[in-house]
């Protein structure tokens, strides 16, 4: 009898599989989780009804994604969001691509169907793991309900280190039914899984000597230096080696844009100065960035006359694009660190002549005396009011780089925008998103209409938990950035790119937020105070000029420094 | 130009779909592909064959060390190895030409393995050109059916270790 009751205390407790995957997400640190319901999640959300873990239910998947991806990008930590099966699942697909293009943590759990059904065609079954696999860091269904904890913190692990990116796991139903064991938590052995965080002793000293040496070095960072927070770090570094720097989109806020080292962004859409730059440097070094072709213009005679550094935790983005001279693989938060202290100060005061110089003729401009709204107009108005403070985020098109061109950024992570993938639709849930991770903190969404118009279910969400989101439309009644392209490249044949628009501010105060409407210039300062005094999610639609182009451009094919539109507009 | 690359992956489902998936998405030839256990129940090793340049190959062989259920990636090029194929073919043997076709057997060390009044199955293993020969040695008689498992390769031990210091 004795024997029996000690075997009985000396057991570890059970619990379901469902309370399993919560106490896990605690254990991981995961304070918000976004998410949608459905059948096959019910177990889990069950649990979650008494679970010390804020909830928010947004009104689609996607933009579910995205609020967990905004979140990630602010905070910096891993974003969570739940899934059911089937829809619920495919529904995740473009917030996941979206993450994983721009490596982005995300932990994404899905409800699957009852194991013995699986392969059978069930009711709201998908093959979650087989759909997602390319748009997924890793994946993995779980098919014994003993792994779950392990392979949720084994999730967490793989999403937050290295190059960051989405995990997702698909969890069957009757895994969160499962009566299982508790167990501690085992180390982590992934034996496929290897990251390399320091970089080469040898290529760090070999990339100093090379920026020692360069009369001519630009710095040209991207995402990989704020996913690393190594915005510290790149500063010094450029600081100290006296060396110019250029950002990619992603990378905007890695240098404060207001000190005299920053070349703002580069690219397509980038600054005549940081193009320029980028031609005719001897020395190009790359941190956190991945010779995007949006980036590069045409490759064959992208700084012709640059060697290469490139530093990088994945070594799959190194000679991927380019070919690099000295690559050194790790953490850049690391290699800047090592990297800054063989540096030594340099004068080049003829290279920063040259850069001031281009500066002076070549600033972003536009038509500051027209009638119109001019959408950059809008943007500078928001900077001076919130004297460059607030968080911004953004749809796709032209509004997204008139914001990566108009603000600017002092801090990483202070804008959010879809780089890689491009979404479309990205610019509210990921401002929900963001105003979670930052409570109290000014987020405005530059949105364009038609990105808004893909996602602005949103605004249900926003007035649900009361987040004072401003949403500032650059309203051109067109798909703008497509407009463009027909402009220059399709002889102006605007075919299928305008869109019959609701009114945007009755829309807005129908899903209970405040709405109203700028059709004047005049009026652009005071709806922007208004805006701004807002303590409820807000929508401003300003109607803008609609043939507005984006310049400087650099047309698809052609070298960085082929830039249209540099003479538009002559200073007077 | 033709490199082997060798995969030690994780025994687990999905393995295989990842790596099929990563190929066609990045625009990735494979010429071709073997699968099998190693000693190791949690182990299967992939052999596989892709044609590209430096720079192409060496992009394939980062793509697959990033894939987390692969350990371990390993291209052979510029290594001394051991590289096979092994094919089942099916030629036409109508009984006047069987003396033949048995003397081309013999000469490639191949083995039958099925016979019937018209035809033979013939096992043949060996290096590619060994395997292509016997191929182009076979079409005069008439193929009926070729099957073959793709390169499988292994370093040769003590000098291949020695080539990698
Ligand atoms: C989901 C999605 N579909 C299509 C596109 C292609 N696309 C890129 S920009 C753009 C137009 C964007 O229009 P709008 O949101 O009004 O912004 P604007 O360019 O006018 O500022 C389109 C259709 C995309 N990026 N994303």
């Amino acid at each position: 009898m004795s024997n029996k009751t000690s075997e009985t205390t000396a057991r570890p407790p059970r619990k379901p599989g469902s309370q399993i995957i919560v106490d896990t997400l605690i254990e991981q640190g995961a304070d918000v989780l976004f998410g949608y319901l459905g059948g096959v999640v019910l177990p889990l959300f069950d649990k979650l009804y008494d679970a010390p873990i804020r909830f928010i239910i947004p009104r689609h998947e996607q933009g579910g994604c995205h609020m967990a991806d905004a979140y990630a990008r602010a905070t910096g930590k891993v974003g969570v969001v739940i899934a059911t099966s089937g829809p619920g699942a495919t529904n995740l697909t473009t917030g996941l691509a979206n993450a994983m293009m721009d490596s982005v943590p995300i932990v994404a759990i899905t409800g699957q169907v009852r194991t013995e059904l699986i392969g059978n065609d069930a009711f709201q079954e998908a093959d979650t793991t087989g759909i997602t696999r390319p748009v997924t860091k890793h994946n993995e269904i779980v098919k014994d309900p003993s792994l779950l904890a392990q392979t949720i913190r084994e999730a967490f692990y793989i999403a937050s280190t290295g190059r960051p990116g989405p995990v997702l796991v698909d969890i069957p139903v009757d895994m969160q039914t499962a009566e299982i064991e508790v167990m501690a938590p085992a180390p982590i052995k992934l034996p496929g899984y290897r990251i390399r965080e320091q970089g080469h002793a040898r290529q760090i000293s070999a990339a100093a000597q090379a920026i020692n040496d360069a009369q001519r070095p630009v710095l040209y960072v991207g995402g990989g230096v704020i996913a690393a927070n190594a915005s510290q770090e790149l500063r010094t570094v450029a600081k100290k080696a006296n060396v110019p720097v250029t950002m990619t989109l992603m990378g905007l806020g890695c240098l404060d844009q207001n000190d005299p080292l920053s070349l703002d962004m580069l690219g397509m859409h980038g600054t005549a100065y940081a193009n320029y730059a980028v031609q005719e440097c001897d020395l190009l070094i790359a941190v956190g960035s991945r010779f995007d072709d949006r980036v590069t213009g045409k490759l064959k005679t992208f700084a012709p006359h640059a060697r290469i550094i490139h530093i990088d935790v994945d070594p799959a983005s190194i000679s991927k694009n380019v070919r690099v001279d000295i690559p050194v693989v790790g953490s850049a938060k690391y290699i800047l660190t090592e990297l800054e202290k063989e540096l030594v100060h340099r004068d080049r005061s003829e290279w920063f002549q040259r850069i001031n110089d281009w500066k002076k003729r070549h600033p972003l401009r536009y038509d500051t005396k027209a009638d119109t709204i001019k959408p950059q107009y809008i943007i500078e108005e928001i900077y001076r009011q919130t004297h460059g403070d607030a968080t911004i985020v953004t749809g796709v098109g032209q509004h997204q780089m008139w914001a990566a061109q108009f603000y600017k950024y002092k801090r990483p992570r202070q804008f959010i925008t879809s780089g890689g993938l491009g979404t479309m639709g990205f610019g509210l849930p990921a401002a929900i998103g963001a105003q979670i991770a930052r409570p109290g903190e000014l987020v405005i969404d530059i949105d364009g209409d038609s990105s808004f118009n893909m996602t602005m279910n949103e605004l249900c969400t926003a007035v649900q938990y009361e987040l004072p989101i401003k949403v500032c439309l650059i309203n051109n009644n067109f798909m703008g950035m497509v407009r463009q392209w027909q402009h220059l490249f399709y002889g102006q044949r605007y075919s299928c790119s305008s869109l019959q628009n609701p009114d945007f501010a009755k829309v807005a105060e129908a899903f209970g937020a405040v709405g109203f409407t700028v059709k004047d210039k005049a009026d652009v300062p005071g709806a922007v105070e208004k805006m701004l005094a807002e303590n409820r999610p807000c929508v401003v639609d300003f109607h803008v000029d609609p043939e507005e182009n984006v310049w400087p451009m650099v047309a698809a094919g052609k070298s960085l420094h082929e830039m249209d539109g540099l003479d538009i507009f002559e200073m007077a | 130009m033709k490199h082997i690359i060798s995969a030690l992956v994780l025994n687990k489902p999905g393995v295989l779909a990842h790596v099929a998936g990563m190929f066609a998405a990045r625009a990735f030839n494979i010429d071709s592909l073997a699968v099998g256990r190693t000693d190791d129940p949690s182990l299967s090793r992939m052999t596989i064959v892709v044609v590209g340049d430096d720079r192409v190959v060496e992009q394939v062989r980062k793509q697959l060390a990033k894939i987390v259920t692969i350990v371990k990636v390993q291209d052979f090029v510029g290594q001394d190895m051991v590289a096979r194929d092994l094919m089942l073919i099916t030629v036409s043997c109508p009984g006047e030409k069987r003396a033949e076709i048995q003397a081309l057997i013999e000469m490639f060390n191949a083995k039958v393995v099925d016979i019937s009044s018209k035809s033979v199955m013939v096992e043949v293993a060996g290096p590619e050109t060994k395997i292509e020969a016997f191929i182009d040695s076979c079409r005069p008689y008439g193929i009926k059916n070729v099957v073959r498992t793709g390169t499988v390769a292994m370093a040769r031990y003590g000098r291949t270790q020695a080539e990698n210091q």
